[in-house]
Order: C-alpha cells, then sequence, then structure tokens
C-alpha cells in the first residue's frame, strides 16, 4: 500500500495474502466444504439418519461448522497475531449474540413455565 | 541471557513497522477501512441476534394457523441455498479478480453475482406471496410475525446488497479500479460474505428446525 515491504501488517477479513492460486483454491475448497456441510444438514433434517431427538443438535453442530468454514475460507480469518484485532472482535460479537439468544429463550421459557393457567379462549 | 532469549523474537521485527497497536504509526487506509466495516458487520449481526431470538421464543405460538411443516418448501430453501453460496463464491472470485486490475473479468464475476442474488429474493419473495395468498401472512400468528421480520429482515439486506453492487459496477466502469473503489469494493464483499453466514442461521434455524418440529 505504501510502497514499503512491510513485515507485519495488520489484517483484515476478506483479504487474503497469499499467492493467487492458493486464493482461488481457498475459495474453491470453501464452496465444496460449504455444500457439503449444506447437504449434510438438509439430509439430517428430512430422515431418520440421525438418532431422532438428537437432530436439533446435529442442526446446531453443522451450522456453526459451515460457519466456521465461512469465516475461514471466504473472510480469511486466521489465527496469526496479524488477526488479534479481527478476532478480538469476533469473539466479542459472539459472546453479545450468544448472551441474547440464550437469555431470551431461557427468560422466556421460564415465563411460560411459571405463567398462571389461564382459560383457553383468553390465552389463544 | 535470559533478557537476550526474551528479546530475541520481538528484535526480528523493526521497530518501524506499523502493526496498528501503537507502535509505527496507523495502519494503511485499506486496513482501517475494512476494520471499521467489519466492526458495523458485527454489529449488525448483533441485531440479527434479536431477531433470531424473537423468531426462536415464538416459533411455537402458531394461534391455531399453520405451522412451518405446512408452510415451508424445503426444495425451494435447498435452491436459495446454494443461490446464495454460489452467490458469495463468485463474489470472492470478483474480489480476486479485482485486486489483480482484471476489469472484465470482475464485471463478469459481478453479473454472475448479480444474477445469483436476483435468483434468491425471486424465489423468496414468491415463497413470501404465496404464504400471504394462503392467509399466512404476518398478522397471523406470533410465529408468522416473528418468521416475516427474521426472514424479510434478511430479505432487505440482500436488496440492498444488490443495489449497492449496481453502484459499484458503475464506479468500476467510470473510475476504474482504483484505490478508493477497492477499498469500497472490499467492504461490499464482506457484507456479501456476512448475508451467507447469517443465511445459514435462518436455514438452521427456521426451516429446518421449523419442519423437524
Amino acid at each position: 500500500m505504501d510502497g514499503r515491504d512491510r513485515v507485519f501488517d495488520d489484517r483484515t477479513p476478506g483479504v487474503e495474502h497469499e499467492e493467487s492460486t492458493a486464493n482461488f483454491l481457498s475459495y474453491t475448497a470453501g464452496l465444496v466444504l460449504a455444500i457439503l456441510l449444506t447437504i449434510a444438514s438438509f439430509v439430517v433434517a428430512q430422515t431418520n439418519l440421525l438418532w431422532p431427538p438428537g437432530i436439533p443438535v446435529g442442526l446446531v453442530v453443522l451450522a456453526f461448522a459451515q460457519i466456521g468454514v465461512h469465516l475461514v475460507f471466504f473472510l480469511h480469518l486466521g489465527s496469526g497475531p496479524d488477526h488479534t484485532n479481527n478476532i478480538l472482535a469476533l469473539a466479542f460479537g459472539v459472546l453479545i449474540v450468544f448472551l441474547v439468544i440464550t437469555g431470551s429463550i431461557w427468560i422466556i421459557a421460564n415465563l411460560n413455565a411459571n405463567m398462571m393457567p389461564m382459560p383457553t379462549n383468553i390465552s389463544r | 541471557m535470559t533478557l537476550a532469549t526474551i528479546d530475541t523474537p520481538r528484535a526480528a521485527v523493526p521497530t518501524e513497522f506499523a502493526r496498528g497497536r501503537g507502535g509505527g504509526g496507523p495502519s494503511p487506509k485499506r486496513i482501517v477501512v475494512a476494520y471499521g466495516f467489519w466492526i458495523f458487520i458485527l454489529s449488525d449481526i448483533v441485531m440479527f441476534s434479536g431477531l433470531f431470538a424473537a423468531y426462536a421464543v415464538l416459533s411455537g405460538n402458531t394461534a391455531g394457523g399453520p405451522t412451518g411443516r405446512e408452510l415451508f418448501n424445503l426444495r425451494n430453501v435447498f435452491i436459495e441455498t446454494m443461490c446464495l453460496l454460489f452467490s458469495s463464491y463468485t463474489c470472492g472470485l470478483g474480489a480476486l479478480a479485482a485486486e489483480r486490475r482484471q476489469s472484465a473479468l470482475f464485471l463478469i464475476f459481478a453479473v454472475l453475482t448479480f444474477v445469483l442474488g436476483a435468483a434468491f429474493l425471486f424465489i423468496e419473495a414468491t415463497e413470501f406471496a404465496g404464504m400471504v395468498q394462503k392467509g399466512a401472512g404476518p398478522s397471523r400468528s406470533g410465529f408468522l410475525s416473528g418468521f416475516f421480520t427474521l426472514v424479510g429482515t434478511h430479505g432487505v439486506h440482500v436488496t440492498s446488497g444488490l443495489i449497492w453492487l449496481i453502484y459499484l459496477v458503475a464506479q468500476v466502469i467510470a473510475k476504474g479500479l482504483r484505490a478508493a473503489v477497492l477499498r469500497r469494493l472490499l467492504c461490499w464483499s464482506l457484507f456479501w460474505h456476512a448475508l451467507d453466514i447469517v443465511w445459514v442461521g435462518v436455514f438452521t434455524l427456521v426451516y429446518l428446525m421449523g419442519d423437524f418440529h
């Protein structure tokens, strides 16, 4: 960018510093992995391949795996020292998302469980 | 001796190189811009998490109306998912072409990305219209309010991404692939990849788990 040969650049998601072939391969590998994980999700949801009570857990695991594939192969997030800022921001985002989603589900389930029984014509 | 061994790895890095952590001056503009946009994307995902939470809480409250199992067509959802995934791929290849200043190749990939994104939106709009026609609009039940808010917000993001892409293609044609345009393209590709990540959550939580229940 500024003409100097920078040894320890900060990096940013979406930018790959490797050679162009590695870049192309990274996108293609990401695509193939994401397609496989998507097909796995749809198969698991529609068949009894997995133990039926375990299907939601299986779907969540497959979704997290696919999100990881997107982050690594499409957004090029890495674990090196030049990625510290990006990973820290991501970790904070994941923390907030976790708090909002699990907190909401937990609180509302608790409220539902402690609700006074109501006549059906009012509660519906 | 101990001091020397501790210092050895640090000594390999000359201090004049900026590392964005206070030493050696600020990072280049491209890094700063994209990092700021990364923060925006994360806050956008935090907003989506609120909608996900609302949907998860409301998904059982069908008020005697249709359930997800009766409404969703998983074959369409699979096609939608593939459209978005392949558009993310062509977006990445387009960004590569732009980086290498191959504007013709970039334009081809931009058109492919646009067509795939538009196909996704078309399938989604058809699905929404069909549901409203069946009397399963957003006002039917809490479940459907949550559904239309979550999936609709994602659809609005995809729409704005497509409008943004048209604007960027016009800039590439008018101004060429200069540094400022490349920075905007980088932000846009981050946005587009992030939409695909949100969609992974949508098809898992809304469509696949909705079909399973």
